[in-house]
């Protein structure tokens, strides 16, 4: 087993705690932390790929993704503030209606 | 290796926090401390822009944005629900069937190691490839972020009480 593997065995890890926090957490913000946890196993991934393959490709890769991380926590933060003036709640298990 | 055990021990000790700590603010700064040993994952994969920009961007703006987040919409009473035990071992069930396949996949494939090794300082190479070969996704990236910038004020905007 090389390096790189050992890199990609941490970022699995790392996606599997962020799922195991996705499943069981039930607040909208923690379930948004958990899933930031997983984004960042994604790039843990390609940077370790970059490294073993001497190709900088996946540092871009990885650059673009984490734009686009902050671009989803914006829109999905605004989202949720909006849920919790509407509810007065952020457990998604009581925002069970469509109606406003 | 002693690097690769340390970083790996403190990153997925910090991501086990994110995921079981009962108070938001907490596993929100155990975020930003996973967010930081990523950071010097970064650097011991020789790859230095990504790691400033990671804890420029990471750790400065994404745990700012949530720890926002958190306060704004704080309650009290509400605190964070604990899932039951069945729900817990549900979850640690999918994570398992998850990373079970993967680990036998990565530990039996044949990945070979390049002879070209990354020094660390690509910053200037990695600026052009922005330029040349991704600029297409790097100038639609900047379409997306305006469109996100408008969307968030847009969504946030308290709704007109008539």
């Amino acid at each position: 087993m090389n390096s790189l593997q050992l890199w990609l065995l941490l970022s699995a890890a790392l996606f599997s705690v962020g799922l195991y926090g996705l499943l069981t957490r039930r607040h909208a913000i923690a379930m948004l932390l958990s899933m930031e946890l997983m984004l960042n196993a994604v790039n843990l991934n390609v940077v370790a790929f970059a490294f073993a393959r001497g190709d900088l490709t996946g540092q871009v890769i990885a650059l673009f993704a984490m734009a686009l991380t902050v671009a989803e926590v914006a829109v999905g933060l605004a989202l949720l503030i909006q849920l919790s003036r509407t509810r007065r709640s952020l457990q998604v298990d009581r925002a069970t209606e469509l109606s406003t | 290796m002693i690097g690769f055990s340390a970083t790996a021990f403190l990153m997925l000790g910090a991501a086990t926090m994110v995921v079981r700590s009962t108070d938001l603010v907490r596993a929100v700064l155990w975020l930003a401390a996973t967010l930081v040993m990523t950071a010097v994952a970064y650097l011991q994969l020789q790859a230095d822009l990504l790691a400033g920009l990671q804890v420029l961007l990471y750790t400065g703006g994404i745990v700012t944005l949530m720890l926002f987040a958190v306060l704004l919409t704080w309650e009290k009473e509400d605190g964070v629900p604990t899932a039951s035990i069945v729900g817990k071992a549900r979850g640690a069930l999918c994570a398992l069937a998850f990373f079970t396949p993967v680990a036998v996949a990565i530990v039996g494939a044949d990945l070979p190691l390049q002879e070209r090794v990354l020094n660390g300082s690509e910053s200037a190479e990695l600026g052009a490839l922005f330029l040349t070969r991704h600029v297409l996704a790097f100038e639609a990236l900047s379409v997306l972020l305006l469109a996100v910038m408008i969307g968030a004020i847009v969504l946030s905007r308290r709704s007109d009480p008539s």
